[in-house]
């Protein structure tokens, strides 16, 4: 098999793959959830993109799944592989051993098979968090842009890489019993719009949707979510930031309310 | 989905950056405004660009003395003046405001440091000095064609970041967004195009939209060539597809495709232009930079269709790397060094790591050229109205607006789809203003009725056919070996031949899938004539066009001929009707006369008619090829002759 090794060879002894996949269509009445298996030969830098589409198009043209990019920034291709949340366009068949099981990421409205609805949670999540800049100023078409440190650029663009594939969410133990807690991406989020100096809102602002069991102190510590993210966001450093900025506001506001 | 009847003021289809930012415009102006996307919209392929959005802002050392003036010169010779001058014109001002806006909409835009910098130019590694008076502002990094360095950056993610800050916006304005939502059909009768009819890709059922305004924002048709393409799996095609089927809409320059020059090997996932701008190179399988003695001026970074030709050549002449996926080249970016690639190139150190196993910073990565970018698509006028049928809009990659020609420069497509989106969303709206919804739906519900039909007629058919998806393999195989990135008049003339037998059979062909709710072989089918169609209009405009213009280059044609190809082609091509019918418009009103783009070949044959009796001929003519009227004049935005003052 052709592996990192750094040269590009073909296999000699191609592995055969044994796939089981989650199969429901709530679309069709006669659908129960069920598995179904199917075999491939292993080709050399195979991903789970490419074999999804061999299965749909050689032996099952029914098979729902969702990619669009392929190349792990759209975030359409989350799904648990063999027990674990991952982006499947750049899981390589490779890394995993023969017996491959392919079940739609937990948490999300199963649209059928493998695919599942990640957009309505993640537009709410965005409404409930008011995930955009609240600006100072309206847009001035003949201003020069603000300024800002390429560092701190750079840190915000560090959040901002989440592509919302929703591997965190469906890890998380906690999202997966409360539809409301805005798990790993959502506080990522809400991090991002915190640490960016163009957003005026300040922490006492965010306190009503951070501090909640919803929100950071909702979250129970197990952290599969940074084991899972296909990004490798610091989620850990981003629970901490948002633990004490949240405590800060706490104290201010309490004071506020004493003087 | 419930309602089969939806209204709306302003239908958006696709939700990349061009369509979401002409939704903002037209929801910020009081219109009800609804987006149709194939996916959540933050996965919209727009997502996917990674270098840099061009923007004349000439921040850094190496942007000194760049302004629109020498943005609007590269993009018109980079096209080699295929563009719509007065278009590109245009654009390469508002670019500078539309990027600034991105950062009032929160992107991360990397920010120039002053002091000492320390960057790699043609094979140097130098040392500039970026003024203090300039520190944090919007920095620029190097690309292909260009003069000066002009394309603003957030790290190789800017397409995701920019698309993730637009559709905050669209959610702050509350614009309604149904994913999972397919446009089939325009409705229209004849003149002005009253909507679209909708099939939903969670249910399978088909609803119709009535709208004032339309706009069509659904991106490129790379998926055409197959596999061949750094594409995402969406880019069908579809929305230029449905404009061809309503026969009064032409789609513009068909065949000018542009293929990348550095894809990965296998996979074809795109490897950012960023990589050479940066001051990676290109080596053959003796480690040779052979593009410094192909292109000494630019090297690495001529233009796309230059460079994919000298590695395509390359490769012809046996310099190639061979591979089991074929032979490919090496792109070199180890030099740049593993914090560079880990923060400014980020994406490409993921992509390398992900798809070929390999550390960037010690290993040579496989690329070769592929399709990555549709100049032709829906021809409009300079306010993003179609040819042809009013009420009818489309921006970004779907359109043929027309300011790439026959090659885009890099990160130029990134700043088009915002830049579009803002002034043709005024358009947008200023019509949406002037008129009021249609109370009679029949001609929707017929739409919905043929739509219903044809998706019946998959479901019915029975019999033994190839699959769809052999089809569809079939046809990315002919437009990559026979329409790709060198031609020829014989193998042009098998492929609209093997191309016709394909829609032949795609007419007969049997699904095998005939589950109720989505069934996404039939999803597929249904586009797959529509696909077939696209590649033949790519293919015959190819074959007609005997000439070589940027990414269309004929084996047999090589020279530009400016004395009879200086012409933008379009197509109509109903779907009842037997052949496409092609005809030939003026590219538009030229300031810039045609002559050498300053890399490839300098050998062209020129053309005989002088500029003023070629641009006097052009606003009647182009009336007479469907261009609607625009709200300023044809010409209104063109800086006749301030291209003296740079160019002397």
């Amino acid at each position: 098999m052709a592996r990192r090794d750094g040269v590009i060879t073909l296999s000699t002894e191609p592995r055969k793959l044994t796939f089981e996949i989650f199969r429901y269509n709530p679309e069709d009445p006669q659908s129960a959830p069920h598995t179904d298996t199917f075999e491939l030969d292993e080709t050399p830098f195979m991903t789970l993109y490419i074999a999804l589409n061999q299965i749909r198009e050689t032996f099952d043209p029914g098979l729902q799944f969702d990619f669009a990019c392929r190349s792990a920034i759209c975030g359409s291709c989350g799904m648990m592989v063999n027990g674990r949340p991952a982006l499947a366009c750049r899981t390589l068949t490779g890394d995993l051993p023969e017996n491959i099981q392919l079940y739609p990421l937990p948490a999300f409205k199963l649209v059928g098979d493998l695919s599942v609805d990640t957009g309505t949670w993640f537009r709410e999540m965005s409404e409930r968090t008011e995930a955009w800049i609240h600006e100072r100023q309206p847009f001035d078409e003949g201003a020069t842009e603000e300024r800002m440190s390429d560092e701190l650029a750079d840190a915000i663009y560090e959040n901002d890489r989440c592509i919302e594939c929703g591997c965190c969410v469906a890890s998380c133990g906690v999202a997966n019993l409360d539809d409301a807690f805005l798990a790993g991406a959502g506080l990522n989020r809400v991090a991002r719009f915190m640490l960016d100096p163009r957003d005026t809102r300040s922490d006492a602002d965010w306190f009503d949707i951070v501090a909640g069991e919803q929100g950071v102190f909702g979250c129970l510590g197990m952290m599969a979510c940074a084991d899972v993210c296909p990004k490798e966001l610091p989620l850990l450093d981003v629970y901490a930031y948002l633990r004490r900025k949240t405590l800060g506001a706490r104290f201010v506001s309490e004071d506020d309310k004493k003087t | 989905m419930s309602g089969r009847l939806v209204t709306t003021d302003v239908l958006v289809i696709g939700g990349g950056l061009a369509g979401e930012r002409c939704a903002i415009e037209a929801a910020a102006a009081g219109h009800d405004t609804l987006i149709l996307s194939l996916v959540p919209p933050r996965r919209s392929h727009s997502c996917a660009a990674q270098g840099g959005m061009q923007a004349a802002l000439a921040s850094c050392a190496k942007a000194e003395g760049d302004s629109p003036l020498v943005h609007f010169l590269d993009t018109v010779r980079g096209s080699d003046w295929g563009a719509d001058q007065e278009v590109a014109n245009i654009f390469a001002k508002e670019a500078i405001v539309a990027v600034r806006e991105l950062a009032h909409y929160g992107v991360p835009w990397t920010r120039v440091k002053g002091g000492k910098n320390h960057y790699f130019i043609k094979g140097d590694e130098v040392e500039i000095d970026e003024a203090l008076e300039n520190d944090g502002l919007i920095t620029h990094r190097d690309f292909g064609g260009t003069a000066k360095w002009r394309a603003c950056y957030a790290a190789a993610g800017t397409g995701h970041a920019a698309l993730y800050a637009v559709d905050s916006e669209v959610v702050r304005l509350g614009i309604t967004v149904r994913d999972r939502t397919e446009a089939v059909a325009l409705v229209h009768d004849g003149s002005r195009c009253l909507g679209a009819v909708v099939r939903c890709l969670r249910t399978g059922s088909h609803f119709v939209v009535l709208a004032k305004a339309t706009v069509i924002a659904t991106g490129g048709y790379g998926r055409i060539y197959g596999q061949y393409t750094s594409n995402a799996t969406i880019n069908e095609g579809m929305g230029a597809s449905i404009a061809l089927d309503t026969g009064v809409v032409p789609l513009g320059n068909m065949e000018a495709v542009q293929f990348h020059p550095t894809t990965l090997v296998p996979s074809g996932i795109l490897v950012t232009e960023g990589c050479r701008g940066d001051g990676g190179y290109l080596l053959d399988n003796n480690l040779e930079r052979f593009m410094v003695k192909a292109e000494p001026e630019k090297q690495e970074l001529a233009s796309r269709d230059v460079v994919s030709r000298h590695m395509v050549q390359a490769i012809r002449d046996g310099t190639g790397v061979d591979s089991p996926y074929g032979p490919h080249l090496w792109l070199d970016i180890r030099h740049l060094g593993e914090e560079h690639l880990r923060t400014k190139l980020l994406e490409v150190w993921d992509i390398c790591r992900d798809f070929v196993g390999r550390n960037p910073a010690e290993e040579l990565i496989p690329v070769r050229p592929t399709q990555h970018y549709s100049m032709g698509g829906v021809r409009v006028n300079k306010d993003g109205q179609a040819y042809g049928l009013a009420g009818l809009f489309a921006v970004g990659e779907a359109a043929c607006w027309d300011m790439h020609g026959f090659n885009r420069l890099g990160g130029n497509s990134l700043s088009e789809t915002i830049v579009t989106g803002r002034l043709v969303g005024r358009r947008v709206a200023e019509f949406a203003d002037g008129i009021t919804l249609s109370a009679d739906t029949s001609i929707g519900f017929d739409a919905l009725a043929a739509a219903e039909r044809r998706a019946e007629d998959w479901l019915t058919r029975t019999g033994n056919s190839r699959s769809i998806y052999d089809l569809r393999d079939a046809m990315g195989d002919i437009m990559m070996h026979k329409v790709g990135i060198f031609r020829n008049g014989e193998e042009l003339a098998e492929a609209v031949e093997e191309l016709g037998q394909l829609l032949d059979e795609s007419d007969s062909a049997v699904l095998r899938c005939k589950d109720p709710g989505v069934n996404p072989e039939l999803a597929f089918a249904l586009r797959l004539k529509g696909m077939l169609r696209l590649a033949m209009t790519v293919a015959k405009g190819a074959l007609a066009r005997t000439e070589s213009r940027g990414a269309h280059f004929r084996s047999d044609y090589p020279l530009r001929n400016d004395r009879d190809w200086l012409n933008r082609t379009l197509v109509r091509w109903g779907l009842d009707d037997g052949e496409p019918e092609f005809t030939y418009e003026p590219t538009g009103l030229i300031d810039l006369p045609p002559g050498y783009r300053g890399y490839g070949a300098d050998e062209r044959i020129e053309m005989t008619e002088s500029l003023d009796d070629h641009n006097a001929r052009v606003v009647d003519e182009q009336r007479r090829h469907g261009r609607l009227e625009t709200t300023e004049d044809m010409g209104s935005r063109l800086d006749r002759d301030a291209w003296r003052a740079v160019t002397g």
